[in-house]
């Protein structure tokens, strides 16, 4: 119980965070709503995707995505500036939960994810984004997107620990998410790819989230995934299973290492 | 009774090869204030980090307010406070957002902990700045701040890595008088510090330790009776050496020595600003005009050159400079 309420009070901080220094939250939404206007209007024109509506409705799932999974980039640099300030030795010291701390801000980037994610959708919803589902399917594909947000921010948890400045953990974190966001249907058809990065594209859990939400937003279009691999046929199980493997194998590493911080 | 025990602590980094900690121990009494006097890299920071249950020792045993801080560390947590070398709180936040947070963390109420974040940020003097952002505060504004998170819960016993490190001579001031003030509510402190002086202040009993050990312990008193106490030192004109040696060695009843180079005499003086006056008086007699002159108090390079051979910082030795006068210069 009291564990719950330490992590409360983390996640709270979390969203202070923002009240204090309302530009975080401005700039984290100005730059997805740029990326959706650019794409928008700069690829939108010129894509041909046969899709009733235009590019944009395949491009809004993909660039959600895109936004959730720099998570990642956001959880580790504000988790390595609190160790760099000595803010965890203060944390580690007192008498409370020791994963409170990174559950605690775990949960408040995702708090923060909503608000980006609403941001977004209303910006979408201007440039001509129209999901054909029903209000339930659009629910699950945001609850599902920011479950995806919630487990990489796991994996941002243990870059953040593992990395000695603030600054390397900016430039690890943009290694590991820009090739997976773009090595993916995201933003083009993956058909154009050499053939071994298609198969990189087909099975990169970007991909397959950008396909699930694709599917629960009423898009039969999956920018031409090679018909009957198993994560194009079944995007949206394998999304699942690939946030139950990174949290399943995050969860626990970045714990211990938060644990053992300092030795 | 003891409320800190440390036996034995060795601690190494990059597999054995820094030696932090090298088999030290050391205690401090209950209501009493011990400091760990040493330079960079002795293993001050090593030990408090050992003891704060942040870092576990590869051997040895500590014990916190009778609590084992390697099998208990959880239970020691209750018992400390702990302020380190940064001011650790959230710089975004205000001063007062921080200490109701830790104040909720230390698991006291949503209004008990604004009740204590208050009266804590009135008795170290933060009232006023209570709701800016700790980043438009003065370094002896953040570290009274950190302090006061360390206090929320009023520990048993409180532990303060180098407190004043790097504060201005202003800040380090207000920051001795929070520290007195806490030491006469009768906290046990365990204080580090690279200032012979601030550890003269505040502290019932010093530790000096060197490469992971403690090399002497002992009252303030005791320790500077070790390493001597005030020399005298005068330069001056070449050809009056020897006159100014014989004045000074009579008037110090010591014996006087001379660094050629510098033609700087100096000698162990008991008597202070009297010997000093009196050597004036006699080179002025003399018609001997010093060219430069001063009483040199024993530093921490002294207690280490005295305790150890070599001083405090590597490098002086390496430099093979004569430090007196430089050292004269900070005072």
């Amino acid at each position: 119980m009291s564990a719950f309420k330490d992590t409360m009070v983390i996640t709270q901080r979390q969203l202070r965070l923002l009240t204090r220094v309302p530009e975080v939250l401005i700039f984290s939404t100005i730059q997805p709503v740029m990326f959706v206007l650019l794409f928008r209007y700069v690829f939108g024109g010129s894509i041909d995707t046969g899709q009733p509506g235009g590019y944009v409705q395949l491009l809004m799932p993909g660039i959600f995505v895109q936004t959730v999974a720099f998570t990642l980039a956001g959880t580790a640099s504000g988790l390595a500036e609190d160790l760099k300030k000595g803010l965890i030795d203060r944390f580690r010291s007192l008498p409370i939960s020791q994963s409170a701390l990174v559950i605690g801000r775990t949960l408040g980037d995702s708090l923060l994810n909503i608000v980006v994610l609403a941001v977004m959708g209303i910006a979408g919803y201007i440039v001509g984004w129209r999901p054909s589902s029903g209000v339930i399917n659009v629910a699950i594909g945001f609850i599902f997107l920011l479950l995806f947000g919630y487990a990489l921010s796991w994996v941002g948890i243990y870059v953040g620990l593992s990395a000695s400045d603030a600054r390397v953990v900016q430039n690890v974190s943009f290694i590991i998410t820009f090739p997976l966001t773009f090595l993916s249907n995201a933003f083009a058809p993956t058909t154009g790819m050499p053939r071994a990065l298609q198969y990189f594209a087909e099975w990169n859990p970007v991909s397959t989230m950008v396909a699930a939400c694709r599917e629960l937003f009423g898009l039969e279009n999956q920018f031409g995934a090679t018909a009957g691999s198993f994560p194009s046929e079944n995007p949206l199980l394998t999304s699942f299973i690939y946030m139950l493997i990174i949290m399943a194998i995050f969860i626990p590493l970045s714990v211990n290492k938060y644990k053992r911080a300092a030795d | 009774m003891k409320s800190v025990i440390a036996e034995d602590l060795v601690k190494t980094y990059r597999n054995g090869a820094v030696r932090a900690l090298d088999h030290l121990s050391l205690d401090v009494e209950e209501g009493t204030v011990l400091s760990v006097l040493g330079p960079n890299g002795a293993g001050k920071t090593t030990c408090v980090r050992i003891l704060a249950t942040l870092l576990r020792p590869d051997s040895g045993r500590a014990m916190v307010g009778g609590i084992d801080v390697i099998k208990h560390p959880e239970k020691v947590r209750e018992v400390i406070g702990l302020s380190g070398q940064y001011a650790a709180v959230d710089e975004i936040l205000t001063g007062w957002d921080n200490l109701v947070m830790f104040g909720q963390l230390y698991h006291l109420g949503k209004k008990q902990a604004i009740a204590r974040a208050d009266e804590l940020l009135e008795r170290f003097s933060l009232t006023e700045s209570a709701k800016r952002p700790i980043k438009t505060y003065s370094g002896g504004m953040r570290r009274r701040l950190d302090l006061a998170a360390s206090l929320i819960v009023k520990p048993k016993v409180l532990f303060l890595d180098e407190p004043t490190t790097g504060l201005d001579p202003r800040g380090r001031q207000e920051m001795w008088s929070v520290i007195e003030e806490l030491v006469k509510g009768g906290v046990t402190l365990l204080l580090t510090t690279q200032y012979l002086e601030e550890a003269d202040q505040l502290a019932d009993e010093i530790a000096v330790i060197d490469h992971g050990k403690v090399i002497a312990r002992g009252t303030s008193d005791a320790l500077k009776k070790q390493v001597g106490g005030e020399r005298l030192e005068i330069v001056v004109e070449a050809h009056n050496v020897s006159k100014t040696m014989e004045i000074v060695a009579s008037i110090s009843g010591n014996k006087a020595t001379l660094d050629e180079g510098l033609r700087m005499i100096s000698a162990p003086v008991s008597t202070g600003a009297t010997a000093l006056i009196d050597t004036l008086r006699s080179l002025d007699t003399e018609g001997i005009h010093p060219l430069d002159v001063g009483l040199k108090r024993p530093s921490l390079d002294d207690v280490f050159l005295s305790l150890t051979g070599h001083a405090a910082e590597e490098k002086t030795t390496e430099e093979e400079v004569p430090s007196g006068r430089r050292k004269k210069a900070k005072k």
